[in-house]
């Protein structure tokens, strides 16, 4: 079926040229870091994470949007996802593609990288991360093929393969789970030492990666003849919308912790997140940004009219989709880092060649999209 | 010899193994063995015990730990001295500069390495007065916990040690650590050695570093340098050992200990002193 993927209109070949230069770039840019290492990063002595591990955080959680489709699809037998179901396994394929890559990159010494399946260390939770990824990834590959190749024949699903989706529903929960505990468990970094964070991490995700897969399909419906059904549209809306409430909502419990408690600990992060902290604020911005965009998002998703309409409806998911990214993928990894053991603040601020590593990788994450995608399209353009 | 390599030819011919039937049992067999080594490992993680390049000299304890009097380190001792023993030997890089820099031991502040304890009445002479910090061979290591690789973890007799040549870079060790005692090498460090003394490996880029306790000389038999460089300020002893000259030490007054309501259970404790020595009877209290 992968062959599909070699014939397109013009416009998708000057896509495809474009996310092949970025592609390109990114890797002339990790090769530099290769050569001269992770100084050429803004990530330093004491804040050891920067952007490679929150973007890393960011796309694990996109993974899981194949999940939210198909519990609603196989568990509850909602059949107007049955045609969004593969588009969700696949979104899950690119992201967790883009996931490993960003650990890789981050790595001082990737070449080691098979020490960690070398010397197993069950009580290293990077180690069960890059198990309950690497299981993902292999577990969607293989529903979203298969499902793909029923529906070409016209048969249904193997049996079996529902028997794996069943099961990639635990692990779509134990990855953002896996992901919070990498941060959840380390003495001294209250802002990341919260009860709450695993359930903040899932429902963040299940905002922001649902709000893509909606825009996803509107983009698909655009520029091909295959149209996502309304009914499925909406429906993915309604969970986004209840998605970023309980997202907002967790993260309110945790502003009232550290204001009522008001011990230091708890709110220095915040503090320095929102309002800056010794005279340090570069992240204030973006998160004063991601508040304001929840709300939009909320106002928006709830109002059946604003919904209903496309155009609204787009504005409503790129603010819950980028207020996800600037909560997860910016303030979570770096406010966690101030202030340091020895009540300092050291900022962080992304070098050109650390951003240009990034587009390549989210270049090859799209580009592994758009070619499952459009595998996608033209088997169900011969029906 | 080209006999038997003859020999060896025609054994290979006469089997008639196909190619692609070799190279499928070649990576089967690659497979089961990766696998079945990694199954070993994972059943008993007891590789991680270093080598024995100890003498029969070394000096062994249960729980080796550091008591750093504070008064004796501000009036005897030389800092830059003590980290210079130890960055000079150990081939510590000389970056200077707060995002990149490596150090194993450094001084700073009671202010800030005493966040905690810190007030606003506090007199600026405690406020500015040094200390010198450094890793803490915590009992109970966060950073041995998270490395995915085994590359740091904990002797037997206390010491967190660093295999430079099985670190990945990982830095999860560096977020975990309370104390920021890890260092990244952030590029090739050799360039910003002054002189790379022989006796000690240096190390490559994309590994991280720290205080090793002096463990290559502690099996020499020899105590760490920054003790023989402190002039008696700092005590290096078996914190197991009620006889030992920590625990003497310890007894002589109050001690201190970084962020130990963290649970890490630093080894490295601060002297402070000033105490009610142990007066018979408890005659003040009466």
């Amino acid at each position: 079926m992968l062959e599909k993927a070699l014939h397109g209109s013009r416009r998708y070949y000057i896509w495809l040229a474009f996310l092949g230069a970025l592609v390109i770039v990114g890797a002339i840019a990790y090769s530099r870091q290769l050569n001269y290492g992770l100084g050429l990063t803004g990530i330093s002595r004491d804040v050891p994470w920067g952007l490679y591990i929150s973007q890393f955080t960011f796309l694990a959680g996109i993974s899981v949007t194949g999940v939210m489709v198909a519990i609603p699809h196989y568990l509850h037998n909602f059949k107007a996802f049955a045609k969004v179901v593969i588009l969700g396994e696949f979104l899950a394929v690119a992201a967790v593609i883009g996931a490993i890559l960003f650990v890789v990159v981050d790595l001082g010494q990737p070449a080691r990288v098979m020490n960690v399946l070398l010397y197993p260390s069950p009580w290293s939770i990077m180690f069960w991360d890059i198990v309950v990824l690497g299981a993902y990834l292999l577990v969607s590959i293989v529903i979203g093929w298969t499902a793909l190749a029923a529906e070409k024949k016209g048969l249904p699903v193997p049996r079996w393969a529902k028997v794996l989706t069943y099961l990639s529903i635990p692990l779509a929960i134990a990855v953002q789970t896996v992901e919070a505990f990498l941060y959840a468990g380390l003495p001294g970094k209250d802002y990341w030492a919260t009860a709450i964070l695993a359930a903040r991490f899932l429902s963040s995700a299940f905002a922001s990666g649902p709000a893509l897969l909606i825009m996803i399909c509107m983009i698909i419906g655009k520029v091909s003849s295959f149209k996502v059904l309304e009914k499925a549209i909406d429906a993915l809306a309604k969970i986004v919308l209840y998605a970023i409430v309980i997202n907002v909502f967790f993260f309110l419990l945790e502003v009232f912790t550290a204001l009522y408690s008001q011990v230091p600990a708890h709110q220095v992060s915040l503090t320095y997140l929102f309002f800056g902290y010794q005279g340090h604020g570069n992240l204030m911005p973006f998160m004063w940004a991601a508040a304001i965009l929840a709300f939009i998002g909320i106002f928006m998703l709830a109002v059946p009219k604003l919904r209903h309409n496309k155009k609204t409806l787009v504005v409503a998911l790129l603010a819950v989709f980028f207020c996800g990214w600037l909560d997860k993928g910016l303030g979570l990894v770096l406010g966690g880092f101030v202030p340091d053991s020895f009540g300092r603040v050291m900022e962080y601020t992304p070098t050109v060649n650390e951003v240009l590593i990034i587009s390549g990788i989210y270049g090859i994450a799209m580009l592994v999209l758009t070619i499952l995608y459009k595998v996608v399209i033209a088997v169900r353009r011969e029906d | 010899m080209r006999k038997r390599d003859d020999q060896q030819t025609k054994a290979y011919e006469s089997h008639s193994l196909k190619r692609r039937d070799f190279l499928k049992a070649a990576l089967a067999t690659g497979a089961v063995g990766l696998g079945g080594a990694a199954l070993l490992r994972f059943i008993s993680p007891a590789d991680t015990e270093a080598a024995d390049w100890g003498s029969p000299n070394a000096l062994g304890a249960k729980h080796w730990g550091l008591v750093i009097d504070v008064e004796k380190l501000n009036r005897f001792a030389n800092f830059s001295q003590i980290i210079e023993a130890c960055h000079a030997h150990h081939n510590v890089p000389a970056v200077n500069d707060p995002k990149t820099e490596v150090k194993w031991i450094w001084q700073d502040d009671f202010e800030h390495c005493f966040e905690e304890l810190d007030n606003a009445y506090l007199s600026e002479d405690i406020k500015a007065q040094e200390f010198l910090v450094l890793c803490n061979h915590c009992e109970n290591p966060s950073c041995v916990r998270v490395c995915p690789t085994q590359a740091t973890f904990k002797r037997d007799d206390g010491i967190v040690c660093m295999d430079y040549h099985r670190c990945i870079g990982c830095r999860f060790c560096m977020t975990g650590c309370p104390y920021n005692a890890r260092s990244l090498n952030f590029f090739d460090p050799r360039p910003y050695i002054k002189e790379i003394d022989p006796d000690y490996p240096t190390r490559t880029q994309g590994v991280v570093e720290k205080c090793t306790l002096c463990v290559e000389r502690i099996d020499q038999g020899l105590p760490p340098y920054c003790v023989e460089a402190s002039n008696g300020a700092i005590v290096f002893g078996d914190l197991a050992d009620p006889e030992s000259d920590v625990r003497q030490a310890l007894q002589s007054g109050l001690s201190i200990r970084r962020k130990a309501e963290l649970g890490a259970g630093p080894s490295v404790y601060y002297l402070i002193g000033g105490g009610v020595p142990a007066v018979a009877g408890g005659e003040l209290n009466a």
